[in-house]
C-alpha cells in the first residue's frame, strides 16, 4: 500500500499521427450535403430546375430567340434562387443539428473546417455551372436555330460563372453570421429587397445603388453587352459588402464561438 | 493521462468552475459526478477544445487537444449522444466519422457490432433512434478510431440497466487494456457501478475525489442505531459525549458502532437495529452536494 507512485502523467505519442488532409475534409463536406434526405432534395432540386426552365425556353421563347447564350443565361436566375440555399445549409444545418460538436472534435481547426465547406460549395457551384451549360447545350443542338452558337466567348462562361459562385458563395456567408437556418435563408432574400425598396424611395440612393446594391450591380452580367470597367468595380464593391464582408465577420463568429 | 490543471471558466460574473485541478489515470474508469449543472459538462467541453478557458489549462498527454494531430484516433469524445443529424442513418454518422479519421469503412460495421447495433438498425435514420440506441451510436463513434483516451458525458443516460451492464463491461475491458476513461454522470448508482476513481463536483468546484474506499474511509465512521427504549439509550449516549440527532426511528450516531453496542450493552438497554450508516455513497454524494443542489435537502434532518 506504501508503494512510491511516480505522479508523472503519462503521455500521448503523436509521432505516428499526422493532421487530417485537408482533401479529406472537403470529401467529407461534399458527402455531408448529400447523405440526408433534405440534401438530396436540395442537390436533385438544382439539377431539375435547371431542366425545367430550359424545357419551358425551348417551347416558350420566339423563333431566332433559342441560341446557347439565352438557354444558358434562363438557368442563371431560377439555379441562383437554389445555390445560395445549398450555401446556407452547408453551414447552418451542422448548427441547427449541432453537429459541430463532432467535427470540431475530430478536426479542431475551425477555419480548416470552413474552408474545407467553401471548396464543397465550390465544386457544388461548378457542377451546377457545367449541368447548365450542358443542358444548354444540348437544347440548342435539339433546337437547331442558325446562328444559334454565334457570338460566345469566354467571358460569357466566365459572367455566367461568376453569377453562379458569387450566390453560392453569398449563401455560405450568410450562413456563417446567422449560423441558423431560418434566419439566414429569410435574410438573404428579404435584405437585398429592403436595399432595392429603399432604392426606389430614395433618390440619392439611386446613384450609388450600382456600388452597393448586389442585385443592381449583378445586372449587367446578365445581358450579353460588354461589362465595362466602372460595371466591375461596381460589381467588386458589392461583391465585398455582400459576400466578403458577411463571410469575414462569420469567420470570425464561428472562430470565437463556444461550440454546444 | 488526463489533466485538469487550475481549471477556471466564468460567464461574465457567474463562475463556473472555480479552480479545479484533477487527474485520470490510464487503466482507470474515473466518474465524474455532480448533481445538474455543477459545471461537469463545462469541463468536458474545454477538454475537447470546444470552450475556451477562462483561466488554467487541460492536457490529454502531456498536450493541448488542438495540438493533437487527428485527434480522433487518440481521444474519443462523446459529449452528448443527441447532437446527431436526425436524418442521417446510424451507420452513415459513423462513416463520416471513419471518413474524417482516414479509417476504411470495414471499421463501421466493426463498431456498429461492438455496441450491438443491428445492420437494421443501423440502416435507420438517427431521428427515429431511441435515446439509448442514441449512446450506443455515440459510444460506437468514440470507440472508432481506437483512441486511446475516452471522454464520455452522461453516456449512461438512457440506457436500461443492461445497457449500463453492458456499458460497464465495455469500459472495464477498454480501462484493462490501458485506456483511460473519464465519464460523468449526475446519478450515483451508474457512476458506483461502472467507476474505480470519483471526482465529486458541486457549483463549479471539486468537492471530494479519490477511489471508492478511500472516499468512504476519509469520511469518519457513524452509526445508525434503534432501541427498545430509545430515551434511554439518548441518555446513555450524552452520559458518554457522543453525539447524536434523531433518524427516523433511531439516531444517527457519531461513533463507531462497537462504541455505540459498548455502551448500551453497559446499561442493559435492548437493541433491535445496529449498523454503520452511510454504507452506499448515496449519502456521501448528498451531503457533500447538498448545500450546491437546487432542491433544498436538510442535511441530518429525519429521513
Amino acid at each position: 500500500m506504501s508503494a512510491v507512485t511516480t505522479t508523472a502523467v503519462p503521455t500521448l505519442d503523436l509521432s505516428a499521427t499526422s493532421a487530417v488532409p485537408f482533401r479529406r475534409l472537403i470529401g467529407v463536406e461534399v458527402r455531408k450535403m448529400s447523405d440526408t434526405r433534405a440534401g438530396m432534395w436540395l442537390l436533385g432540386a438544382v439539377g431539375l430546375i435547371t431542366v425545367a426552365v430550359v424545357t419551358i425556353f425551348f417551347f416558350a421563347a420566339d423563333d431566332g430567340q433559342r441560341t446557347f447564350l439565352n438557354f444558358m443565361l434562363t438557368t442563371a436566375s431560377p439555379q441562383g434562387f437554389v445555390l445560395p440555399v445549398l450555401g446556407i445549409l452547408l453551414v447552418t444545418s451542422e448548427w441547427g443539428q449541432r453537429t459541430t460538436l463532432t467535427t470540431f472534435t475530430l478536426e479542431p481547426s475551425r477555419q480548416r473546417v470552413i474552408a474545407a465547406k467553401v471548396v464543397a460549395a465550390l465544386l457544388f457551384g461548378l457542377v451546377a455551372i457545367v449541368l447548365a451549360v450542358g443542358i444548354a447545350a444540348l437544347a440548342t443542338v435539339l433546337a437547331g436555330e442558325p446562328g444559334a452558337w454565334d457570338d460566345i466567348g469566354a467571358d460569357d462562361f466566365a459572367k455566367f460563372g461568376i453569377l453562379q459562385i458569387g450566390g453560392i458563395m453569398q449563401g455560405l456567408a450568410f450562413g456563417l453570421i446567422f449560423l441558423n437556418s431560418a434566419a439566414a435563408i429569410v435574410s438573404y432574400f428579404v435584405l437585398p429587397l429592403a436595399v432595392s425598396i429603399v432604392a426606389q424611395i430614395w433618390a440619392g440612393f439611386r446613384d450609388i445603388a450600382a456600388w452597393v446594391d448586389f442585385n443592381t450591380a449583378q445586372q449587367p452580367l446578365f445581358s450579353g453587352v460588354d461589362v465595362t470597367g466602372e460595371q466591375w468595380a461596381q460589381l467588386a464593391t458589392a461583391s465585398a459588402i455582400w459576400i466578403l464582408l458577411p463571410f469575414l465577420a462569420g469567420l470570425v463568429r464561428v472562430t470565437r464561438a463556444e461550440v454546444k | 493521462m488526463i489533466k485538469v490543471d487550475g481549471l477556471s471558466k466564468s460567464y461574465g460574473s457567474f463562475l463556473a468552475l472555480d479552480d479545479i485541478s484533477f487527474t485520470c489515470q490510464p487503466g482507470r474508469v474515473t466518474g465524474f459526478l455532480g448533481p445538474n449543472g455543477a459545471g461537469k459538462t463545462t469541463t468536458m467541453r474545454i477538454m475537447a477544445g470546444l470552450t475556451p478557458a477562462s483561466r488554467g489549462e487541460v492536457t490529454i498527454g502531456g498536450h493541448h487537444f488542438r495540438d493533437i494531430p487527428n485527434p480522433g484516433r487518440h481521444v474519443g469524445v462523446l459529449l452528448d449522444a443527441s447532437a446527431q443529424h436526425d436524418g442521417r442513418t446510424g451507420r452513415e454518422v459513423l462513416t463520416i466519422g471513419a471518413r474524417t479519421m482516414g479509417l476504411p469503412d470495414s471499421r463501421v460495421g466493426e463498431m456498429l457490432e461492438q455496441v450491438s447495433l443491428t445492420p437494421a438498425e443501423a440502416k435507420r435514420r438517427v431521428r427515429n433512434y431511441s435515446l439509448g440506441m442514441r449512446q450506443r451510436l455515440g459510444i460506437a463513434h468514440a470507440l472508432l478510431g481506437d483512441p486511446s483516451v475516452l471522454i464520455l458525458d452522461e453516456p449512461a443516460n438512457g440506457l436500461d440497466p443492461a445497457g449500463i451492464r453492458w456499458m460497464r463491461g465495455l469500459l472495464k475491458a477498454y480501462a484493462e487494456r490501458g485506456g483511460t476513461v473519464l465519464l460523468s454522470s449526475h446519478l450515483l448508482n451508474e457512476v458506483e457501478l461502472i467507476a474505480d476513481e470519483m471526482i465529486l463536483i458541486g457549483r463549479g468546484r471539486i468537492v471530494a475525489q479519490g477511489d471508492k474506499k478511500a472516499l468512504l474511509a476519509e469520511r469518519g465512521t457513524s452509526t445508525h442505531v434503534m432501541a427498545l427504549d430509545s430515551s434511554r439509550l439518548e441518555e446513555a449516549l450524552t452520559a458518554n459525549d457522543v453525539t447524536w440527532t434523531p433518524a427516523g426511528e433511531g439516531l444517527a450516531v457519531e461513533a463507531e458502532p462497537v462504541e455505540v453496542g459498548r455502551i448500551a450493552a453497559e446499561k442493559g438497554i435492548v437493541l433491535i437495529e445496529l449498523r454503520p450508516a452511510h454504507g452506499g455513497l448515496e449519502e456521501l454524494f448528498l451531503e457533500l452536494t447538498s448545500d450546491t443542489q437546487r432542491d433544498d435537502i436538510t442535511p441530518g434532518g429525519p429521513a
